[in-house]
């Protein structure tokens, strides 16, 4: 028993039936922890496959903030008694055909791919010791030091991320004060008091 | 600044004496590899070796928190708090009230969302708890030495609010469900002047793995990196706010504030399900602590270096200088607690808005003037009480990270020993190509295991 | 035949991605509420980012992405975040205008 796969296989169930759970019930207080909790098994997915930054990045910003918020929303557009809003009986069997054929096809085209379907000879997993940070933080101020990792012929083609960050940011910060307009209280005389 | 007496001395010793870290995956590896245990069961032990000694830290840590809270805030209030339980003061009475607690009914409102509100304190914990997986409490006693651990402890401890955002909205009362939106808030909004307060030490180290930066706060207090500029200086009391704030302890603790919302977020709990919350609550008090000692105090190194000789020994000295580490290092953050015990029965409560006042327009913007200064401080080379010279730890650190020639060699060397075996063993052609050929990065455990032959020797 | 035994590969981890990707996508078909749609949306960006950390991973392929799988998916999860920060403006700019957060009462323009 290889406690990798082990682990792979208990966060994929964990993440898959939660997120079946997010589609499948109808209290939209349950579906957002439902989600909480999908999203975590990811970042454990992210930890299992050595992106130990991504993960822990994942759980901060993603499950800590992103939820965070939707779970402010939730409660603030929350009517009395969650009146169900239930999807008619027609569009769920449209949808759950049409879900489950693509799902067929791209479960089958990730295994189909050689590459990609066999594990790597010497396969070994040294999981603690993964030490991608230094790694990342270097790269996003522009300088690239894994570029023994790639073959000859790509080395010379890898760059920095420090124009994406910086975009990012910029973009961030318009973002924020955009939603911040948008979401604000209008008092006006002939609104509906919210 | 110039190398002192410390630097030299210290740079090629901590390059040296490179020792075996007492992870899982070390206890691990002695039980399978020395006592001959089936491989699995070797991991499972050592991974309910460490949760269980992270458990007796969180649990009997709440234990003795709460018992010095009630005795501290009596003394505060002129009076004595708990003197009758287990002796002269008292100390057993939270097992008195643990037990209490464990034989109290076990009450679910009527309107509660019942899965929801068992689940809540559950995840409060599991929060809480995890966050210690990656806190070293000495060199190399860490249960997960997690390469970007202060990320990882940052992360962690901001799942704590789905725990109370759950309580709140599963206890089917509005009171529980204010208490909750408003402490969510709080934590939320605390978590951005508390990232930019945890940076600077992770600046100053070039690291964030937590042993690594105490590891360079080692020799006398003047090393300590709250000592490193007046900037860095200030940015700790600004992250002793933020961190304050961040566990929803007085003075921000309108959460759970007794004298307007009854209790806040536990209002309906009882019990065992109570405590379970006050566990969370006092763990992440004692993580915030200890992680504050890490960053800014030196963690396990004490004000003056007596065991720094006996580390270096090997054996049962190694392991008396560790003890001797991990001991001071729970006596740093216990001040810690007794000081957050001591502001809280000093300091009168903020009302909410004042709270995220504090945050936004207080904490944030100084913790932002403070990150700057220590950048410029740290980038101009000014003069610093720190001797110690972490610009050679951090390059030859790094230079290790990303050892190529040495990473090519091994694997070379990994590969060729497979193909000899392969030849020796099976008598008959070599497997196909690819045990020589491929330049493979997924072959780390060769990598670090001469890796650490290598920094040994 | 045990499947724990053998070690996982990168299609495993683009299977998982793709179930949370078809169940997200099934999420913004068929929940009525916005925020469920909100939720499809954010469980489909998570299958996506799955799937780059895969082929990113140096354990899981001798010839990984490296590097660049992870730091697209931190700029994945970064932008997703800033994407529902405004999903959520506009969800709550809805309700505040309409009293409901029923996307099947969206039908102002409907001819």
């Amino acid at each position: 028993m290889i406690w990798h796969t082990f682990f792979f296989y208990l966060f994929s169930a964990i993440a898959c039936i939660f997120g079946a759970g997010v589609l499948f019930t109808n209290n939209v207080v349950r579906m957002a922890f439902y989600l909480v909790i999908s999203l975590g098994s990811t970042a454990g997915l992210f930890f299992l496959a050595g992106a130990e930054f991504v993960g822990a990045m994942q759980l901060m910003i993603y499950v800590g903030g992103t939820l965070v918020l939707l779970i402010f929303g939730v409660m603030l557009t929350a009517q009395e008694a969650f009146v169900s809003m239930r999807t008619r009986a027609g569009e769920v069997v449209v949808a759950l055909i049409l879900g489950a054929s693509l799902l067929a096809l791209l479960v089958d085209a990730a295994f189909r791919v050689e590459d990609w379907a066999v594990a790597p000879e010497n396969h070994v997993v040294e999981l603690a010791e993964s030490k991608t940070t230094t790694q990342i933080a270097a790269a996003f101020a522009g300088i690239r030091t894994d570029a023994d990792q790639y073959p000859e012929e790509l080395q010379g083609g890898l760059s920095g991320y420090l124009l994406p960050f910086v975009i990012v940011s910029i973009h961030l910060l318009v973002v924020l004060i955009g939603a911040a307009y948008m979401a604000r209280t209008k008092r006006r005389a002939d609104q509906a008091p919210a | 600044m110039n190398a002192k007496r410390y630097s030299r001395s210290t740079s090629t010793k901590w390059i040296t004496r490179r020792r075996k870290p007492r992870t899982c995956r070390a206890v691990a590896d002695y039980l399978h590899y020395e006592l001959g245990i089936w491989i699995w069961a070797a991991n499972v032990l050592a991974a309910t070796v460490s949760c269980v000694l992270i458990l007796h830290v969180v649990a009997v840590g709440a234990l003795i928190f709460i018992w010095m809270e009630r005795k501290i805030s009596g003394r505060i209030q002129d009076r004595l708090g708990p003197t009758r339980v287990g002796g002269a003061y008292g100390w057993l009475q939270t097992l008195a009230d643990g037990i209490k607690l464990i034989a109290k009914e076990d009450v679910c409102p009527g309107k509660a969302d019942a899965l929801l509100f068992k689940l809540a304190p559950y995840i409060s914990f599991a929060a809480s708890f995890t966050a210690f997986l990656s806190l070293p409490f000495s060199d190399g006693w860490v249960a997960q030495n997690v390469n970007c651990g202060v990320f990882f402890v940052l992360a962690v401890l901001g799942l704590e609010v789905f725990g109370v955002i759950l309580a709140g909205y599963a206890s089917g009362s509005k009171w529980s469900l204010f208490g909750a939106m408003r402490e969510a808030a709080q934590v939320v909004s605390y978590e951005v002047p508390l990232g930019m307060c945890v940076v600077v030490p992770v600046v100053l180290c070039g690291t964030m793995n937590l042993v690594t930066i105490a590891n360079m706060q080692e020799g006398m207090f003047t090393n300590w990196l709250i000592f490193h500029d007046p900037f860095t200086f200030c940015l700790f009391w600004v992250y002793a706010t933020c961190a304050v704030a961040s566990v929803n302890r007085a003075p921000f603790d309108l959460a759970e504030a007794e004298s307007e919302l009854v209790a806040g977020f536990h209002t309906e709990y009882s019990g065992l399900r109570w405590s379970f919350f006050f566990m969370a609550e006092y763990g992440s008090m004692y993580l915030v602590s200890g992680l504050a000692v890490i960053l800014f105090f030196g963690g396990w190194h004490g004000p003056f270096p007596i065991f720094q000789g006996l580390a270096d020994m090997g054996g049962l000295a190694t392991y008396t200088a560790q003890l001797a580490g991990c001991i001071n290092f729970l006596l740093k953050a216990l001040v810690g607690i007794t000081v957050m015990i001591w502001i809280r029965w000093t300091l009168p409560r903020l009302r909410i808005d004042q709270v995220i006042t504090t945050c936004l327009k207080y904490c944030t913007p100084l913790a932002a003037f403070f990150f700057l200064g220590a950048i410029l401080w740290q980038i101009n080379d000014l003069p610093s009480l720190n001797t110690i010279d972490r610009a050679a730890i951090r390059e030859d650190w790094l230079a290790r990270e990303t050892q190529i020639e040495e990473r090519r060699e091994a694997i070379a060397q990994k590969a060729a020993d497979k193909a000899a075996k392969a030849k020796e063993n099976d008598g008959e052609e070599e497997p196909s190509g690819d045990g020589q050929g491929t330049a493979d990065p997924a072959d780390a455990a060769a990598v670090l295991n001469v890796e650490n032959v290598e920094v040994e020797g | 035949m045990n499947p724990f035994n053998d070690p996982v590969t990168v299609s495993h981890y683009m299977a998982v991605g793709a179930v949370l990707f078809v169940l997200g996508v099934l999420c913004m078909a068929t929940k009525r509420n916005a925020l469920g749609v909100l939720m499809g949306i954010e469980l489909v960006l998570n299958g996506a980012n799955i799937n780059f950390i895969a082929l990113g991973s140096s354990y899981l392929r001798s010839e990984s992405l490296g590097l660049d799988g992870q730091l697209i998916a931190l700029f994945v999860i970064v932008l997703a975040a800033g994407e529902a920060a405004v999903a959520l403006a506009i969800a709550l700019n809805f309700y505040n205008n309409h009293a409901t957060i029923d996307v099947d009462r969206a039908d102002d323009l409907k001819g």
